[in-house]
């Protein structure tokens, strides 16, 4: 079956029913994506198909013939929210992380902080109870934050 | 300072965010083959017959015949098999193993077990069996209960909560020259060898357990890994090649360890004024089938169960007891959530009991400086539970918004607690941790056992390095945890990698800069070639702990937390919505302010999650919604807004002043959100607190709103 890889004209041989997280993982080889749940609870397997998210776990491969698939590795490790997500410690375990910025690419220029999370609803994270995530996404994207105080207060 | 109290680069590098980092399951092997485990479907009797349905051919198949030496997952006790031999004590138990490389022939083999069924226990109250036991006496309880003026009573329980670590649990065994290799996602690599010397025993001592990149923990890869480690190592040794097995969700929740589900009772002595004069406390966990953890479990459980408060009679009594149900195990807390949550909704009991104002009466009773713990520890100047309740309760306005929400379907519920860091009593001594920093030709590499779980582990380390040799933060390696190359740190738990290893990793720094005279680390080490510091962990001396009495120092320091949510509840489908919380947290000093900040972030969203959504269903002693789909863990929709207040009070026995954080901020919101409940006029003394349970507790003071 053909179609785009990140960008890149691609052909495997897969079964059509085989899902698309196992074609991407195991025939191609990229890894980024990421296995959660199997079941399209917890959004580590996101990845985009003509730029629509969906969870590659429920997705049969015979959905990406002839369609644009952007994963993780897509982005290049070049993006700037790869980066921010380190710096403002939006990823701590990182498994969700993959996911979480392929999610995040739907977003438009100027997301408001609802938009952000209802863009993010489908994505689980365990570590960071989101908010540090949020604060990755929204300086990327130039938005302020409300206001949020995490004093150092001496005793 | 250099690198402490900076929130530095993370040693994590870029990987993360790249999908470049790899787990477990990111990782293949020449010749690997897929493992899979088939488990008992009773929760109690023996296995009469096992019958093979299916071809053999290219199958490798182990039951507890092919274990090398011994039958036993080495933890406290020596009572769990890696293998069912004839008797199930608890459903999803380990039977026989299978082995194939191709994943498809694999999963639709079907092995059919007989048994012969016996009459399970579920409940703990029930038991005859208790693993641990724990009486902790202080004063006259009795006496003092007599003279009181009031006495409140009450009886609180919690729920299983299941770790939902996104990255399922997973190990591959690898054969390699004269021994084995261990890749996995484990937080302890140290208890994972142990109990694999012990499987394979005298013949096979070339073992080596190396950890990878490990998609969380919270404690759920504290124990587990060892069997799942012992299950893959027995399959690689019969096949002669790389066996890899991954969970999947559903096998990952029915068969691991989760929270102990915990009743505790309470019986309380007052003043009229509202002085604490006896506390009567008794402690019950569901430990499970075998004892894995529990008695470690209870202890921090029942060393926390009076909570922040000074009494003069205290007396708990815990009991950690058997059932036919997997093993409970360790989990973020470690018990303390368990007791905490009943002794913050008991005080605010007290407080609608004696007409008496909430925070006043934590205030009056609140430990200070001097004050005797429930132990018999006298706490020291790094006691801050009136700081962090002072300041949660100016910065939310509490007792303005408390009157302001009555009449109304909102309101707001705080509780104060604390949580001791490090092993308890004589834990640290006994453990022994070592902690090693090698010359390397540009700089320093750090070599210990802990590990990195999301948490920090490797940035936090390496910052304690930078600052105490002076040297830049860019030349601070830190190595991969791998047990035939990094010092034995101990296990990467209760809160103690920060203050306990990397109290030596300072030391180990403060040594090798003598030794280094002024020079540069690549300079002494072009000149004098390698250079190793190896230290061990020598606790505070004052520290006399007495395991039998369970009286003494339980715990070096402790952290303070004062939670505080505002939340509104849904008057016809009893729904929560919490609308914002305010955690004012002190654990010494943040070493890494934005890594702390996330750690208490994260904390309080596995507490929420505890306290509103997390309902594990057991069905015949296994949990019946083991799927994403119906056991829900909070998502961005489900979180409120996030105050996050970090202060300071530092403890002189950490590195630079700090103490242990992981596990605190799990303790706090259990009780803020029932306190809150309690406003609205629900009668809830129980998390879960979902709508169904919500709904069925009795109304205090007529309506909900």
């Amino acid at each position: 079956m053909k179609f785009t890889l990140n960008g890149k004209a691609t052909e495997v041989n897969a079964s059509p029913a085989a899902r698309l997280l196992d074609v991407l993982r195991e025939d191609c080889g990229l890894t980024g994506t990421k296995e959660g749940c199997g079941e399209g609870e917890c959004g580590a397997c996101s990845v985009l198909i003509d730029g629509e998210v969906v969870c590659s776990c429920l997705v049969p491969f015979a959905q990406a013939d002839n369609a644009e698939v952007l994963t993780i590795e897509g982005l290049n490790g070049t993006h700037p929210l790869q980066k921010l997500f380190m710096d403002e410690v939006g990823a701590q375990c990182g498994i969700c992380t993959p996911g979480m910025i392929i999610a995040a690419m739907t977003l438009g220029e100027k997301p408001t902080l609802d938009e952000v999370k209802v863009a993010l609803a489908g994505n689980l994270c365990r570590c960071t109870g989101y908010s540090a995530i949020y604060r990755a996404i929204m300086k990327w994207r130039g938005m302020p934050l409300p206001d949020e105080s995490s004093s150092a207060v001496t005793a | 300072m250099k690198a402490i109290g900076k929130s530095v680069s993370r040693k994590d590098g870029i990987g993360k965010a790249t999908g470049g980092a790899k787990y477990a399951d990111d990782i293949t092997f020449p010749g690997m083959i897929h493992g899979r485990t088939i488990r008992s479907t009773i929760p109690c009797g023996r296995v009469k017959s096992i019958k093979y349905d299916f071809d053999t051919t290219g199958f490798t198949i182990c039951d507890y015949r092919d274990v090398p030496s011994k039958n036993i997952v080495d933890l406290i006790e020596k009572d769990q098999p890696f293998l069912v031999e004839t008797e199930v004590k608890h459903m999803a138990e380990p039977i026989v193993l299978l082995a194939h490389e191709d994943k498809e022939k694999l999963h639709a083999a079907k092995v059919i077990i007989e048994y012969e069924e016996e009459t399970p226990v579920f409940d703990p109250e029930k038991s005859t069996l208790s693993f641990k036991d724990i009486d902790i006496i202080k004063g006259d309880v009795a006496k003092a209960l007599a003279s009181a003026d009031v006495i409140v009573e009450g009886t609180y329980r919690t729920g299983h909560q299941e770790h939902v670590y996104i990255e399922t649990n997973g190990l591959i065994a690898v054969p390699e020259e004269g021994g084995y290799a261990l890749y996995g996602s484990l937080q302890c690599p140290f208890y994972v060898i142990k109990a694999l010397r012990c499987l394979m025993g005298s013949a096979h001592p070339n073992i080596r357990v190396i950890q990878t990149e490990t998609g969380g923990g919270f404690g759920g890869k504290e124990e587990y890994p060892s069997m799942i480690a012992g299950h893959a190592l027995m399959l690689a040794h019969k096949s002669g090649r790389p066996v890899k097995i991954i969970y999947d969700r559903v096998e990952d929740m029915i068969a691991t360890t989760k929270r102990h589900p915990a009743i505790v009772k309470h019986r309380t002595g007052l003043k009229k004024d509202g002085t604490l004069v006896a506390m009567d406390i008794e402690v019950i966990l569901d430990g499970g089938a075998y004892v894995t953890l529990t008695p470690t479990v209870l202890s921090r459980g029942c060393i926390h169960a009076a909570g922040p408060y000074r009494c003069d009679n205290v007396r708990i009594r815990g009991h950690g007891m058997f059932t036919n149900t997997p093993p409970n195990g360790a989990f973020r807390g470690f018990g303390a959530p368990q007791t905490e949550f009943a002794v913050e909704v008991h005080m605010e009991r007290i407080a609608e009991q004696l007409k008496l104002d909430p925070v006043e009466l934590r205030r009056k009773n609140a430990l200070r400086a001097g004050d005797l713990t429930a132990t018999g520890q006298t706490l020291r100047e790094d006691t801050s539970a009136l700081m962090v309740l002072d300041e949660a309760v100016r910065r939310t306005d509490f007792s303005r918004k408390r009157k302001e929400y009555k009449g109304t379907n909102r309101a707001i519920g705080l509780a104060l607690f604390f949580h001791g860091a490090g092993f308890t009593g004589a834990g640290e001594r006994n453990l022994k941790s070592k902690a090693r920093i090698d010359l390397t030709e540009t700089g320093v590499r750090i070599a210990v056992g802990s590990t990195e779980i999301g948490q920090g582990t490797r940035t936090m380390h390496a910052q304690i390095v930078t600052e105490a040799l002076g040297i830049p933060y860019e030349t601070v390696e830190v190595a991969q945890p791998d047990t035939s190359r990094v010092a034995d740190s101990g296990p990467t738990v209760a809160s103690r990698t920060c203050m306990v290893v990397g109290k030596i990793l300072e030391e180990c720094a403060e040594e090798m800069k003598e030794k280094l005279g002024g020079m540069s680390p690549a300079d002494y080490f072009k000149k004098n070639g390698p250079l190793s510091i190896e230290r061990m962990y020598e606790p505070p001396d004052w520290i006399i702990w007495d395991d039998k009495t369970y009286l003494g120092d339980a715990y070096a320091t402790y952290g303070w937390g004062c939670d505080v949510i505002e939340l509104e509840l849904d008057p016809y489908t009893f729904e929560v919505k919490p609308i914002k919380m305010t955690a004012v947290q002190e654990f010494g000093r943040p070493i890494h302010p934005a890594l702390a900040r996330g750690q208490i972030e994260g904390g309080t969203a596995q507490g929420l999650g505890y306290a509103l959504l997390e309902n594990v269903v057991m069905r015949n002693g296994v949990m019946a919604n083991a799927q994403l789909t119906n056991y829900v863990i909070p998502t961005t929709l489900d979180m409120p807004e996030l105050d996050i207040v970090m202060m300071e009070n530092p403890y002189p026995g950490g590195p630079f002043g700090a103490k242990g954080l992981g596990e605190l901020p799990m303790d706090g919101p259990g009780p803020a959100v029932v306190n809150a409940l309690r406003q609205l006029g629900c009668d809830v003394r129980e998390i879960p607190a979902t709508p169904e349970h919500i709904a069925s507790c009795p109304k205090m003071n007529g309506s909900y709103a």
